[in-house]
Formats: structure tokens, C-alpha cells, sequence
């Protein structure tokens, strides 16, 4: 069963814990720049966005690789970078209508989330929930749940 | 580890920037941020320099634990020779400047001389140089970070700078970062107005690699942000209700100065506090407060976003400050209502903004708009002299000397010289609520008795942030005392000012110690910094680090005659609430304090005391 990262931006402060453990994941360094999932700050509307790749089905990025560098994980449901295949160039970035697959100077490939295997370092981090890894096929349980409690139904059946 | 090992010295005069490696010798006698900065300061400055001169310099630093996955390691430390007092300045601020700066590789940097004409730093990792900003003096704080932000082409840009008020040298100026985070006590803004310098913008990508001991350091950290997640005040009470779920506490407490510290209880607390932020408004059924906000690494998210009334008298005509932005914390909430008996929140909001906009700090401005309504209130000051009519409780009065106070337009110039200076020169040097120059922050110490002796000795002058023994006395942290007695108060505040200078030099926020004490930062610290990193280490650090800023004092020409406050505190009794007719009990704390110390009857360290602690 695949899970995925499911983000409330509401419950998000802004502290970029995510974003550091996300580099330090995949980096070994305390680094936002270059972190897999970015918050944005909207200042004058007072709310924080944290987004990063939601793992399409049918995933631009993996459909426009030239050299096919980015394959599905079989076990996660995530798209995958191979760092081998891939030449940096670049096409997948312009495909991917969402932004979340970038160029990384340092290494000379692309990178974008992996799901960190199944267990996402951003999570983990996250102080207050606001992003959360739940069964894929069930992101809206919550919202359905929040609801049904408002449904005005009798506490027991006649 | 857990430093960059790297200083950047920019030479404002010559226009020039150095890089030389961090003085790790020092590092670890002074930790780092406000300690390691403090230690570079005393030892290149003369003491009598003049805060607004060339030769003082100005030092932006991080600690050890800055940029890193501990809580609220965002900090970062400005450590000057502070014009307002001419004491030692180090103010300290969150946002996201600090971590970015040890992102671009550095530790801390040094400002020398003044240049000869506007200029900004703009460091991108290794890349340090001095740009032009003839086109931004004379801008906001958030103008400045806009236009550098539209000029770099870089949205991801941290921006540090000064707006009008420290252009304009207000003795209480502040450097803002990321539009309403502040260093904000001692004028340090006016010290890089008088250099100056404009600004610092920094984009670093390198991030922190040097920590000591990464696996041990994840598990430290994730251990001490539980502490801070299970503990009551930063778990649930400041995300929820900010700084300001003290208003109505300290009110009922009989704590809360009002009316220039005439009164102890304010009337309208209820109306400028927490729960009135989250309360809708009649005008259009909006409450004040938007959201709460993080800083840098901050597990806690005490801070508030806030969204004015547009309809409120100050903005209906000015709609760039309609949108969300920076909101009232609970001790500027006080400085700008309570102290001068404003209770229209949505002015003090107004009072906030331009305070965030032009890097001004809320609380001296309010408290000196405090003591001249007093003056207005006994005659020596009319207003025709102010610009205004200034009664207690004028919103109107506020909202226009805020204005005139960060331009520097009429009366305004001299509300910006600060209360001392300015009730000097009306003949009534007794109505500045200050110690060494510095106006107190929000807690009458005559219902919090520690508090008196706290305000007296710090070392940066009247200030809640050297040693809050609020903790103990009010909310029981870590173990309660009477807040009505003197009785055990000097070891107390002794033991909160060590302790707070390793919480500050560490570069985490002293609101951590809501929760944690120093046992729950060592190990962070062990994990992140070589070398030993006990406890007793800590502690002995933190007691260096204090004696340090006070020989530095000391040799600026401060004596025990300035660990004082001022008469209304000692001799006039508190005239409601729970201490009802007590004053504060300095005098019988003070020659406690310098014994427990370690320092003679005059409060100077001795010999002994100096050789113990390696000074």
C-alpha cells in the first residue's frame, strides 16, 4: 500500500524544520537551499505554504527524461532520480507543471522528493502536523471525517 | 565544531571586507553569539569610546547552535557599545537572518570605522562586498528589503537593515530583519546608522556540515523539542496566545506598570491582551490576529501576524498597511498602551508597525511617550511644545509622535534621545523609568521584587531579558518563589543571568527556558561543539561571560551608584492590587547580590572572582 505526503497549510508556522531535515536526509547538512520541499511565505496574507512533488501518476518529469533517469519506486510510489542516468539536462524542470523538480549546481543532476524510502524526513520534523504521511488512497479521510461529524443524524437508530 | 570558524571584518572607512579564522580559543571560554561577540568587542574597543563614533565597532553573530535542527537555533546577536546607555549593547533576534548568515559560511561579522558614504554588505557564501545605497537611505526597513530583493533578482534573500530611525541616530533604534523581527534594545539600530550602513543582504547555500557529532546531536534535539512540545507555557500557552497571555496575568498581580508607573494595575488590560487579539471586532468581525508564526528552527511559534482594523482612524487613509504583518507581543503591547494608559488596540498595533517599518524599539519609544504625558500631565510640557495634546490614554497622541519620533520631526527629535535625556532637560530626571538610561520593560518590580534587582544590574540597563526571574516568581519556572519578598531574590537572579548568557551565546531564544534548563541545552551543545561541555563548563561560561560585560562597564565609567532605579520604585508605594503599599527592596538585595557574586561592596569582580573565572 503506497502512502502519501499530505500538507494542511493552515497548521504550518514557517520554522523550516522540514526543509532541514529534508537536506540533512539527503545532504548529510543542514542546508534549505537545498531542501526537496520548500515553505513559501505569503507576508501579507500572514500564511505559510510548505510544497514539494506530489508523485504523479503519470509524472511529467518521468515521461520527458531523454535518457529515462527517473523511474517509479515500486515500493513507495515515488519517482526516482537516478543520479547515474541522469545528464542535468534540465527537460524535466520545464515539463513538470507544479516546479517541484529542480537543478542542483552542487551535484550537476536534478533532484526532486523521494518519499526518503518510505519513511519522509519532513514529517518527522514537522512540529505541528502540518504535513503528514497517510494511505494514498484515503488524503481525504480527515476532510470526510470533519464532515460527517457535522451531519445532524440521531445518536442511536430507532 | 559547531562553528564555521570564519569572520568576516569589513572595514566600513576603507571599504573593505577580510575574512580570518574564528578565535576558537575563545570560542570556547565565550561559546559564541553574545558571549564569543562580546569577548571580540572589549578586546578591540576603548571602553569610553563614543557609541556614534568611528571607533566603536558593531558585531553581527551566531552561536554553535544556529542554523541548526535544534529549536529555535535561528538566532543571531548584535553586540555594540550601545548609545542609549553607553554600556555594553547585545540584542538578539530570530527570523531567518542568522541561520542564513551561517549558511553562507561565516561565524560573525565585524563593523569598523564608517563609511564615507551609504552603503549595504551583500555576502553570497564566500562572495563579501559593499554595495551602494544612496538609492535606499532614507527608506523603511521594508522597502529596503524589497527594493534589494527586486535588485539582486533574488527572492531568497535575507535582509538585515535600519530604517529612518537609526538613519536619523534614535538613541532606541533597531536592526530588522525579515520585516518585523528585531534586535531591538540599546539603540544598536543607531550605531549602524552612524556607520552608515544600511543594510546586510545574504543568500548562503552551504549550509551547516560542521556539526560535531551528527547522530548524537538528531537524538539531542529531538529530545528537547518533546520537552518544549509536552511543556504547558511553550506547548500550548505561546503558540496559542503569544508573549501576551502575561497581560492579564501580571495585571491581576498587581504587576503591570501603567501611567509612566504611577499606577500597577492598568484598567484597560483586558482590552489590549491576548484574548482580546483573538476576540472579533464589531467594526467588521475580524479578530486582530491572523496567525501565530515560527522564527528560524522555533518548535514553538510564539509569534503573532496581526491585521488592523482598516477602518481605525490611523490607516483608513493609508491602505500599504492593511494586509498582514508583524502583531503585538506582549511587551510592546504594554509599552505602547499600559505605560502611557492607551487601551484602542488597534492603535497599538498601528504604534507596532511603524516601530517594525522604521526599526524602532516599542518598548523605550512607548515608555518615553509614557514620561512625557506625565510631563504634559503636570504642565511642564503643553501642546504646543509637543506637536499634539498628550493626556494618558491619547491614541491620537500615539499614533503621531510614532511618526514623528522615526522621522525625527519636531518633538519627536528629542522623544528619540530617550526618557533619561529627555526628562533631564525638563528638570525632572526622576520620571525616567530607567536604569543606566535604558526604559524597563512591562513588570513593576514592586510586585515582582526580583525583578528590581534584575533591572539594576543588568547589564545592558533595565531590561526583562538578562534575567527573568519573572519565571520563578510569577509562573513557578523552575521552582516558585514569593514574588513579594526579597528574601532569596539575589542568588535567583544571579543564577538566571549566568544562566540566560549561555541560552543567548548558544544562538537559541531564551523562551526556551519556559522549559528546558541549562540540563537540556548541555547536551545539544555536546553534541554539536567539541571540547567538554559539561554542566559545570556551562555554568562557569555563563558566569564569564557576565562579569566580562560588567568590567567592561565598569571601565566605561559605571559604578555600583548606577545599580539603581528610580525613586518612584523605592520610595513610592504600589497603590493597588496584591502589593499594595510595598516598594522595591534594592537596597536590601544589592550588597547581597555583589557578595554572592563574588565582587566587593562597590560591585567590582575581585581578583579572586576574575582569576577563578579566567578573566
Amino acid at each position: 500500500m503506497w502512502k502519501s505526503l499530505h500538507i494542511d497549510p493552515a497548521k504550518c508556522t514557517g520554522c523550516l524544520q522540514c526543509e532541514m531535515a529534508c537536506s540533512y536526509e539527503h545532504t548529510g547538512v543542514f542546508n534549505p537551499s537545498k531542501s526537496r520541499i520548500k515553505v513559501f511565505n505569503f507576508e501579507a496574507e500572514g500564511r505559510k505554504v510548505p510544497y514539494t512533488c506530489t508523485q504523479c501518476t503519470e509524472a511529467w518529469c518521468l515521461n520527458s527524461c531523454p535518457v529515462d533517469a527517473i523511474r517509479i519506486d515500486l515500493s513507495t510510489g515515488a519517482k526516482m532520480v537516478f543520479e547515474d542516468t541522469c545528464v542535468g539536462c534540465k527537460v524535466c524542470t520545464i515539463a513538470c507543471p507544479f516546479g517541484t523538480i529542480n537543478y542542483n549546481q552542487d551535484s550537476g543532476k536534478v533532484q526532486k522528493c523521494d518519499l526518503c524510502d518510505g519513511n519522509p524526513a519532513c514529517v518527522e520534523a514537522c512540529p505541528t502536523a502540518a504535513i503528514t504521511y497517510i494511505d494514498a488512497d484515503w488524503t481525504g479521510l480527515d476532510k470526510m471525517r470533519s464532515w460527517a461529524a457535522k451531519a445532524n443524524t440521531p445518536t442511536t437508530a430507532a | 565544531m559547531g562553528w564555521n570558524r570564519k569572520v568576516l571584518r569589513v572595514d566600513l572607512t576603507a571599504g573593505t571586507c577580510r575574512e580570518e579564522p574564528l578565535n576558537m580559543k575563545w570560542a570556547q571560554d565565550y561559546l559564541g553569539s553574545r558571549g564569543l561577540a562580546t569577548k571580540y568587542l572589549v578586546s578591540e574597543i576603548d571602553p569610553k569610546v563614543d557609541p556614534l563614533s568611528p571607533e566603536n565597532k558593531m558585531i553581527m553573530s551566531t552561536g554553535p547552535l544556529t542554523g541548526t535542527m535544534a529549536s529555535t537555533g535561528g538566532r543571531y546577536t548584535v553586540v555594540t557599545k550601545g548609545p542609549l546607555t553607553g554600556a555594553i549593547a547585545c540584542s538578539n533576534s530570530g527570523g531567518y537572518f542568522g541561520a542564513e548568515l551561517k549558511f553562507a559560511g561565516w561565524d560573525m561579522i565585524i563593523f569598523e570605522g564608517k563609511s564615507p558614504k551609504p552603503v549595504y554588505l551583500y555576502i553570497e557564501n564566500d562572495k563579501a562586498e559593499l554595495r551602494d545605497a544612496a538609492h535606499l537611505w532614507g527608506r523603511s526597513c521594508w522597502e529596503t528589503e524589497e527594493t534589494i530583493k527586486h535588485e539582486l533578482q533574488d527572492p531568497l534573500v535575507r535582509v538585515s537593515s535600519i530604517g529612518l530611525a537609526g538613519e536619523n541616530e534614535v538613541m532606541f533604534a533597531c536592526v530588522v530583519n525579515d520585516l518585523h523581527r528585531a534586535a531591538g534594545r540599546s539603540g544598536v539600530g543607531a550605531v549602524m546608522g552612524s556607520k552608515n550602513l544600511k543594510a546586510v543582504a545574504l543568500r548562503g547555500t552551504k549550509g551547516v556540515s560542521g556539526i560535531h557529532d551528527f547522530k548524537a546531536f538528531m537524538k539531542a534535539t529531538t529530545e528537547a523539542k518533546k520537552v518544549l512540545a509536552d511543556n504547558a507555557v511553550t506547548g500550548q500557552g505561546l503558540p496559542k496566545f503569544g508573549t501576551q497571555v502575561l497581560m492579564n496575568v501580571i495585571n491581576e498581580m498587581g504587576a503591570l506598570p501603567t501611567r509612566n508607573h504611577r499606577d500597577v494595575q492598568f484598567e484597560d488590560a483586558g482590552k489590549i491582551s491576548a484574548e482580546a487579539m483573538h476576540e472579533k471586532r464589531e467594526s467588521d468581525g475580524k479578530a486582530q490576529l491572523v496567525t501565530n508564526a515560527a522564527c528560524f528552527g522555533c518548535t514553538i511559534a510564539c509569534g503573532r501576524i496581526s491585521e488592523i482594523d482598516k477602518g481605525h482612524f490611523t490607516v483608513k487613509n493609508s491602505p500599504k498597511y492593511w494586509g498582514a504583518s508583524g502583531g503585538l507581543e506582549y511587551e510592546a503591547a504594554w509599552a505602547l498602551g499600559a505605560a502611557n494608559g492607551v487601551g484602542d488596540i488597534e492603535a497599538l498595533q498601528y504604534a507596532n508597525m511603524i516601530c517594525n517599518e522604521q526599526g524602532m524599539d516599542p518598548i523605550s519609544f512607548g515608555a518615553t511617550v509614557g514620561a512625557v504625558m506625565e510631563l504634559y500631565d503636570m504642565g511642564v510640557l503643553d501642546a504646543a511644545k509637543i506637536g499634539i495634546d498628550s493626556p494618558f490614554g491619547s491614541a491620537e497622541a500615539l499614533a503621531k509622535l510614532v511618526e514623528m519620533t522615526a522621522s525625527g520631526e519636531g518633538f519627536g527629535k528629542e522623544i528619540g534621545l530617550g526618557s533619561k535625556r529627555l526628562c533631564e532637560k525638563y528638570g525632572h530626571p526622576e520620571l525616567s523609568m530607567s536604569v543606566k538610561g535604558q526604559e524597563f520593560p512591562a513588570y513593576d518590580s514592586r510586585g515582582i521584587q526580583g525583578m528590581g534587582l534584575a533591572y539594576a544590574t543588568s547589564n545592558r540597563g533595565a531590561c526583562h531579558l538578562r534575567g527573568y526571574t519573572v519565571a520563578s516568581e510569577v509562573l513557578g519556572i523552575p521552582v516558585k518563589t514569593d514574588p513579594l519578598t526579597t528574601e532569596g531574590k539575589p542568588e535567583l537572579v544571579k543564577a538566571f543571568q549566568d544562566a540566560t548568557a549561555v541560552f543567548d551565546s548558544a544562538g537559541i531564544c531564551v523562551f526556551t527556558s519556559f522549559a528546558w534548563t541549562l540540563a537540556d541545552v548541555q547536551p545539544q551543545l555536546d553534541a554539536a561543539c567539541e571540547g567538554d561541555w559539561s554542566m559545570d563548563k556551562l555554568n562557569e561560561v555563563g558566569e564569564r561571560i557576565w562579569n566580562m560585560e560588567r568590567e567592561f562597564n565598569n571601565a566605561a565609567g559605571f559604578t555600583a551608584k548606577d545599580d539603581n532605579l528610580p525613586p518612584r520604585l523605592t520610595t513610592e508605594p504600589a497603590k493597588t492590587g496584591p502589593a499594595k503599599g510595598l516598594v522595591n527592596g534594592l537596597a536590601t538585595m544589592l550588597p547581597e547580590y555583589y557578595k554572592v557574586r563574588g565582587w566587593t561592596p562597590d560591585g567590582v569582580p575581585t581578583a579572586e572572582t576574575k582569576a577563578r573565572l579566567g578573566l
